[in-house]
């Protein structure tokens, strides 16, 4: 860092944050920002620092170095390109600090450390910045990891969607925990942890032309602390899956796939709020195939079925927990669903995104 | 050509020229055209296919619908008439948990 | 959601099936015409509540399976002019033209957006006053209304940069197209409810006794298609065949007034090409001469267009009923929802996907899984 920017006013505390002196002067980002130089530093000193380590003045380094405990160390990497930036439940920062936790509690990883790199796109303006990365380190100290390592670049006008963010997670395996599609076995039960197509859909209803006045918010949330609440009750959890992209029929295709067996859901199982419900069906989306931000999928043996499902619903975020189907020795590979007239249908992965549809 | 979802019709107001609606689908509201239905009112309910209200639903005949179809079989049961064994109905779904929808 | 899950019981649908049952004495073949009633049957599994002897036929009433190729091939042209704003409902991006579809037209650079509705287009013309912005205006009778709406109004503020390319297709000339082909299975049809909220169902006791068939309107949720079902086998063992309306609490005779008189103003018949079948008489809108200005068929010039069909593609034949998707040789094989050669592969309700992911239930119960 040069002197100069040493000698402005370090800002320490976020609840006090408003846009320090220097980054006053630019009230969005400008290609400088991105260069290496002043500009760059003073993006890091006024505002990733506070908001991702609040406190810390020790040297600026270009590699941190952890202490780790223990042998078996889960990493993650995620980018986050989300559209648009802020919406109803969260906004990209806290997405992609839920999305990386995630990621390493599905492993039943601890999760310790995230790493996170920016793409500003020229323009962006510094409040909205400001309000990302707060919202950022929010999220992070909510989950209990902190930020470790950034990195900042910029890009013309017109190249960028405002900000794209990569993060790198590093978690801890705390014992021989195998967590994984193979460990799938007929006669289990499968449950999710609350109510799915939530995040999906409140996107869909900031996207153009598909507004609602709607109470659909974003279920994006950290998963770390549900999933050590079920793992206590349950120590012999068999898959964790977050349905993310493609939603729970895309993640159930999946595990069935990666384990050979086959899975039986239950349509009337499965909790969908009213509000998600209506807006699915106003715009003929399943929700099976809408993306979801907060919850998890468990697999367990069936004698542990009524174990986890109360252990999920004692969890401020599994309260609507169900148990929604189960492993089964037919049709492998497949996922099939029983309709609510007892018929059944064949769930097959989506080829690309599921859109709205008329007919 | 045939997506089309009931929703009730909560308030009627212009756009320019263009008579508008606010429904309610159950959980989300949405704005939609109303010039198709000159006559509707608060209250009712519409079918609603890419942002335009269709047609209003005629409740009375949707409940004459539904009283018909909960009275079929009732006096096959009454009378103990035993189904037809090739096409015994799937046993009842085991039901795990709490109904769909959520509060 | 009132008025929606009432007719999802699932009991009361096990009940209507057993009254199915008990009046089916021998085969019938039945065509659903709207392709939102085959993705109910699809999604719901109400085929297999049905006795054996009742095949449903999936019709061409789907707007993706049977816009003509031309058409297709006129939207990605336009779609790939400099400038434009190209807007289309979300189910026509992967319908495959001669050489491609809207998707690969984005990511070639065309601006492509999916819109929830053709007001949506509308909006985007005021605020981008100098681009074109052009709306693909397909659709059966159903969505006329709101197409004609949106036509209407760019022409009464003079959005002189708002466009449509206009394809709709009509119910009663297919109804009848099909039933006069000497390869015809059809022996009744459900007709579809929401086109005749629309149009109401005058048009149809002409047919039903021309052709000397059953034709009964019919909803979409599970209790409504398996009536719809019911009436119409109850009339085919009965050897009536009258026009019958099932979904009354949508439907009536003269339809919705109002928006027929803009629909006479905006469009005007046509013959129209069917993908896959050939021209019908008089069985598509275009839009009048009235709103020519508004027309992208003459704003841009799409002429030269050279279509190519897939040789080995046969929707046209699953389109009329005459064969089962599972009789094209490319079914399955080069031809799948992941690399559809035709319309009816591409489509959710399309015939041939329907199949697709159909068939994999069938090879379940054939398996004799006991659930």
């Amino acid at each position: 860092m040069s002197t100069i920017a040493e000698q402005q006013p370090v800002v320490t505390s976020m609840e006090e944050w408003s846009c320090p002196l220097p980054l006053r002067d630019y009230p969005s980002i400008v290609m400088g920002h991105g260069g290496g130089g002043q500009l760059s530093a003073e993006l890091v000193t006024h505002l990733f620092r506070p908001a991702f380590a609040p406190g810390d003045t020790s040297a600026l380094t270009d590699s941190t170095v952890l202490m780790l405990p223990g042998q078996r160390i889960a990493c993650t990497t995620d980018t986050f390109v989300v559209q648009p930036l802020e919406f109803p439940g969260g906004t990209i920062g806290s997405l992609a600090v839920h999305g990386t936790v995630n990621d390493l509690a599905m492993s039943g990883a601890r999760p310790l450390v995230l790493t996170a790199g920016f793409i500003l796109e020229e323009g962006l303006p510094m409040a909205q910045l400001a309000r990302i990365v707060h919202d950022m380190a929010r999220a992070a100290r909510e989950a209990g990891v902190r930020i470790v390592c950034g990195d900042t670049k910029v890009v013309e006008r017109g190249h960028g969607d405002g900000v794209y963010i990569n993060t790198s997670g590093i978690g801890v395996l705390d014992d021989d925990v195998h967590i994984a599609p193979d460990r799938a076995t007929v006669g289990d039960v499968v449950l999710v942890s609350g109510s799915i197509g939530d995040h999906g859909m409140a996107i869909m209803s900031q996207r153009e032309g598909l507004e609602f006045e709607t109470a659909i918010i974003s279920d994006s949330a950290p998963l770390n602390g549900l999933v050590e609440a079920l793992r206590t009750a349950v120590p012999d959890v068999h898959v964790l899956r977050d349905p993310t992209r493609g939603g729970v029929a895309t993640s159930l295709n999946e595990i069935a796939a990666d384990a050979g067996v086959g899975i039986m859901l239950e349509e009337q199982a499965l909790p969908i709020r009213p509000a998600v419900r209506a807006a699915c069906e106003l715009l003929g989306l399943d929700p099976l195939f809408v993306a979801n931000e907060g919850k998890l999928l468990a697999i367990v043996p069936a004698d542990a079925a009524n174990t986890a499902l109360s252990s999920l619903r004692s969890h401020p975020l599994g309260t609507d927990a169900a148990i929604i189907g189960e492993v089964v020795t037919d049709h492998p590979g497949m996922l099939v669903a029983r309709t609510g007239l007892g018929a059944r249908r064949v769930i097959t992965m989506p080829i690309g995104e599921q859109l709205p549809r008329i007919c | 050509m045939c997506l089309a979802v009931p929703g009730r019709i909560t308030s009627i107001y212009d756009e320019g020229a263009m008579r508008m609606a606010k429904l309610d689908f159950g959980g989300i509201t949405k704005n939609v055209c109303l010039a198709y239905l000159p006559d509707a009112v608060v209250g009712q309910y519409a079918i609603v296919h890419v942002g335009f209200a269709i047609s209003l639903i005629d409740e009375a005949s949707a409940q004459e619908t539904l009283h018909h179809f909960r009275s079929l079989g009732i006096l096959e049961e009454e009378l103990g008439e035993v189904a037809d064994e090739d096409y015994a109905p799937p046993p009842p779904c085991p039901v795990p948990s709490q109904a769909t929808s959520l509060s | 959601m009132k008025y929606l899950t009432e007719f999802r019981d699932g009991e009361i649908a096990q009940r209507i099936a057993t009254e199915i049952r008990q009046v089916t004495t021998q085969p019938w073949a039945i065509m659903e015409v709207c392709g939102g009633q085959t993705h109910s049957i699809m999604r719901n599994g109400i085929d297999q509540l049905l006795p054996p002897e009742i095949e449903l036929i999936h019709g061409p009433g789907c707007p993706v399976c049977v816009t003509p190729l031309e058409v297709i091939d006129k939207a990605l042209a336009i779609a790939a002019t400099p400038g434009v704003i190209f807007c289309s409902f979300g189910d026509m991006l992967r319908v495959p033209g001669s050489d491609r579809d809207l998707f690969r037209v984005k990511s070639e650079g065309g601006d492509v957006r999916v819109v929830y509705s053709p007001l949506d287009a509308v909006s985007l013309a005021r605020q981008h006053p100098n681009r074109q912005v052009v709306f693909f205006g397909i659709g059966f009778e159903t969505t006329a209304p709101a197409n004609a709406m949106a036509v209407h109004v760019a022409k009464r503020e003079k959005l002189r940069n708002f466009s449509m390319l206009v394809s709709h297709v009509l119910v009663p000339p297919a109804i009848d197209a099909i039933m006069r082909s000497p390869v015809n299975r059809v022996q009744a049809f459900l007709a579809a409810g929401h086109v005749c909220s629309v149009m109401g169902f005058w048009q149809y006791p002409m047919l039903a006794s021309t052709h000397q068939v059953p034709i009964v309107i019919t909803g979409f949720e599970p209790l409504d298609v398996l009536e719809g079902i019911r009436r119409t086998i109850a009339q085919l063992e009965r050897g009536q065949h009258t026009v019958e309306n099932a979904y009354a609490r949508v439907v009536t005779f003269d339809g919705n007034r109002p928006a027929q008189e803009l629909l006479e103003q905006v469009f005007t018949v046509s013959d129209r090409a069917w993908r896959g079948i050939g021209i019908i008489p008089n069985s598509g809108w275009r839009l009048s001469e009235a709103y020519r200005d508004h027309d992208a068929e003459y704003r841009f010039d799409v002429t030269g267009i050279h279509t190519q069909e897939s040789a080995l593609c046969r929707s046209g034949d699953v389109l009329q009923g005459t064969i089962k998707p599972t009789s094209c040789s490319a079914f399955g094989a080069q031809c799948t929802p992941r690399t559809p050669l035709g319309a009816t592969m591409v489509s959710s309700e399309g015939a041939c996907a329907a199949y697709f992911n159909y068939g994999r239930t069938v090879q379940l119960q054939r398996a004799g899984s006991a659930r």
